[in-house]
């Protein structure tokens, strides 16, 4: 009789067909566009970096839950997977089997599990690691390999170094921004379809875009943050620019270069670590754009993303106490 | 750009595999339990004892206070006792229980289907009069007590009357239905009801999933220019009064406040053709539209039933219960409640029977919320229910009352779009259940 079984719960009784699982696997396929052409132009290595991150994020996860937790095993949700690629994503293609797997147990031990997992982090894990083995490993962390399209061969390639540092230095050392511009081999269009040189999943502008846009399609992200991040650099540095050209790079040259698509489509879009309403990713992906030109311009680094998005990582809990939705009937002052 | 309300609100998908089944007429059951309390309010008192010969319409419960309604007799019969029985709400109620005996009406009720237009011959006094008498309540769900909404307070205008023909609830399709087969009733009902509360003007609000009722409401108004028709971007919950009151003019009413401070009434497209039938006919609101659904369900319908029929009957008539049944909904799939038991009388609120598979009935797994902010984008009231959710949880109740909890209407959206699985709208009714037993004990 199935009158004696009937379940009695409380409304809702529909729920949406989605899950933090598919949330984590659209992801990985969005970042699969990046993926192939780092392959194009960095060969197997690129898949060598990938597989041992990923294996290594899985690993130690699952080694965390099991031996110290001594709880749930929750490998099989995706997430440790978009912690590996994220940090294969944000190291070049040449590194070290063992500095991956170094990064990876800063990535999961420390910027994940120690914080009780999934959820609860408050700093994107795969940047943890990425700025520790940039600040433990700062040699190899900046070789970057020259782009070789289809080089299958695992031979050592020559290294060189990346467009925004080219450009930095030579501003420190007097050079017009426009000479150095016309002296770099890479011109604008081969940095938007990635032949540059730079961490394996940052240089194909065109491919973080496609990726981000299939994301927004999913639902998985919105415009908020991606948006905010891009037109605040942009803005920034053209107002930069146009004080004087000679001196700072201009819009264009920021938004194609370093890690700033990568940053702004996959890494602060990080739910977990960012703001909870659309007034407070503006705020949050604002607060990125100005902190990455400040220390692509003025800082010791090239590049800023990675620090501008863990810096504002640690905003976010504030951003989310004074940052309310606009409540519906809430009486507007006239 | 069809109209909506801007904030929130989610799209389940709409599986209306009851649409354009034309409305059955279900046979008498052999006894009926009518509940004393099928409105929001103070329950009616019997005015039956056990033994008394009753006729259909005839008044057996007396409304008891400002917020209640009367109770009548929908079958002739012996009252064969008073007892608390198990009703939707999974408590015991009171309800008078008859014995069918026969289909004799009281004779001033007017059972011929002639359409009867004039409204001239009733005073603003008379209708809500009328109204009270035959207990009609607001039949979309909440069951206010229809009589005290028309009853303006002192200082207060209504301009606008908006009829609630929105039907967002998935599956449900009585509203769709009694549109089609009864729109002159209806545009009559509404007219009632717009003298009774004063109102310039009449919306009726349609969601766009249902254009042949649109079309012909249309029709139906066109020779009345005070009426307009407006249809709405489908979008989950559009039936909620606040979100329908700002889709269709664009006021806002405030927090905590009700719709007739933005000089709106809302009553559903169901309670306006019942108030066609108590003031035009003389019938007393003894049966309503119920759609019995499901994906299971052999034979999706909608049955005008008689309140006080047993689930079993409807559902009996719609097929038989399936083998893979899990859950038995009374009402939508968003906002109804799940029953234990096939015995409970259909009620006035009762605009659903869904009959969920087993498969689909069970909740899904919950994990860590991943702070993906989807709960926050889809409340369609501007609240933060990850927030609500875990303040609930530590009892941080005067930080709750600041959040506006209270402003919750539990249209489940938030639970809805979880990817976690997380039972937010459980917790928010946790929070404000408590947060009003604390305002309440401050009070006294």
């Amino acid at each position: 009789m199935a009158q004696n079984k009937l379940i009695v719960s409380l409304s809702p009784h529909d729920h949406a067909k989605d899950s933090v699982s598919k949330i984590m696997f659209g992801v990985v396929i969005a970042m699969i566009p990046a993926l192939l052409v780092s392959v194009y132009f960095f060969g197997l290595d690129a898949i060598r970096v990938n597989l041992i991150a990923i294996a290594a994020c899985i690993f130690f996860e699952w080694i965390i839950q099991k031996f110290l937790l001594k709880g749930e095993v929750t490998i099989t949700d995706g997430s440790a997977i978009v912690t590996g690629m994220l940090l294969a994503f944000n190291v070049p293609s040449n590194l070290p089997w063992w500095i991956i797997v170094i990064g990876a147990i800063v990535s999961i031990g420390v910027g994940k599990m120690s914080f009780g997992g999934l959820g609860n982090n408050p700093f994107n894990p795969a940047l943890v690691g990425r700025v520790f083995l940039l600040i433990s490993f700062p040699v190899q962390m900046t070789s970057w390999p020259k782009v070789q399209v289809l080089n299958f061969a695992m031979t050592d390639a020559q290294t060189g170094a990346t467009p925004l540092a080219i450009v930095k230095e030579g501003i420190k050392n007097g050079e017009s921004f426009s000479s150095i511009i016309n002296n770099l081999p890479t011109s604008y269009s081969d940095m938007f379809f990635g032949q540059m040189g730079g961490s394996l999943g940052e240089i194909s502008a065109i491919a973080l875009i496609i990726g981000g846009l299939y994301m927004l399609y999913r639902k998985i992200i919105t415009w908020h943050i991606p948006v905010s991040i891009i037109a605040t650099v942009a803005i920034f540095t053209g107002i930069l620019y146009g004080i004087n050209p000679d001196k700072y790079a201009d819009p264009l040259f920021h938004l194609l270069t370093g890690g700033l698509m990568l940053g702004a489509i996959f890494m602060a879009t990080d739910m977990v670590t960012s703001p909870m309403t659309s007034k407070g990713m503006i705020i949050y992906g604002v607060g990125i754009g100005v902190i990455t030109v400040l220390i692509r311009v003025w800082g010791a680094y090239p590049e800023g993303v990675s620090f501008a998005i863990l810096i504002m990582n640690a905003f976010t809990p504030l951003i989310n106490y004074y940052i309310k939705p606009k409540r519906f009937g809430e009486i507007v002052k006239k | 750009m069809l109209k909506t309300f801007p904030k929130g609100g989610v799209h389940p998908h709409e599986n209306k595999f009851s649409a354009g089944k034309s409305i059955e007429t279900i046979e008498l059951p052999k006894q009926v339990s009518i509940p004393v309390s099928q409105h929001l309010g103070a329950p009616a008192q019997p005015v039956v004892n056990k033994g008394d010969e009753v006729k259909v319409g005839q008044l057996i419960a007396k409304s008891a206070g400002f917020i209640s309604a009367n109770i009548h007799s929908s079958v002739s019969g012996k009252v064969s006792k008073i007892e608390k029985i198990l009703d939707s709400t999974g408590y015991k109620q009171t309800a008078i229980i008859i014995d069918v005996e026969g289909d004799e009406w009281l004779p001033e009720i007017d059972r011929s289907t002639e359409l009867v237009e004039d409204i001239e011959k009733f005073t603003a006094e008379e209708i809500r009069a009328k109204v009270a008498e035959a207990g009609i309540v607001g039949l979309g769900g909440a069951t206010f007590p229809t009589n005290v909404k028309i009853s303006i307070p002192q200082g207060k205008v209504c301009e606008n009357l908006i009829i609630n023909a929105v039907e967002c609830e998935p599956y449900l399709t009585s509203d769709h239905q009694l549109m089609l087969e009864k729109s002159d009733e209806i545009i009559v009902g509404a007219r009632l009801l717009q003298k009774a509360a004063g109102a310039k003007k009449i919306y009726i609000g349609i969601e766009n999933n249902k254009p042949d009722a649109i079309e012909l409401m249309k029709k139906k108004a066109a020779k009345y220019q005070y009426i307009e028709v407006v249809a709405l971007k489908v979008k989950y919950p559009q039936g909620g009064e606040k979100q329908l009151i700002k889709a269709v003019v664009n006021r806002e009413v405030p927090s905590g406040g009700l719709p007739v401070d933005v000089g709106c009434v809302v009553q559903n497209v169901g309670t306006a053709y019942a108030v066609y039938e108590a003031v035009q006919k003389n019938k007393p609101l003894i049966e309503r539209v119920v759609t019995v659904t499901g994906k299971s369900v052999s034979k999706p319908s909608n049955f005008l039933v008689r309140i006080g029929t047993p689930v079993s009957n409807l559902i009996e008539k719609a097929g038989g219960l399936p083998e893979d049944t899990g859950k038995i909904v009374n009402g939508g799939p968003m906002m109804g409640k799940a029953v234990k038991d096939l015995s409970i009388p259909v009620t006035k609120g009762t605009s659903g029977i869904l009959i969920i598979k087993s498969d689909e009935a069970k909740r899904p797994k919950t994990y860590n919320c991943i702070r993906c902010a989807r709960c926050v984008f889809v409340c369609p009231m501007g609240l933060e229910p990850y927030l609500i959710k875990n303040m609930a949880t530590v009892g941080m109740y005067e930080e709750l009352q600041n959040e506006r909890v209270l402003d919750c209407m539990e249209c489940g959206s938030c639970s809805y779009g979880c990817p976690a699985g997380v039972p937010l709208l459980d917790y928010i009714r946790l929070g404000k259940t408590n947060l009003n037993k604390i305002l309440r004990s401050k009070k006294s």
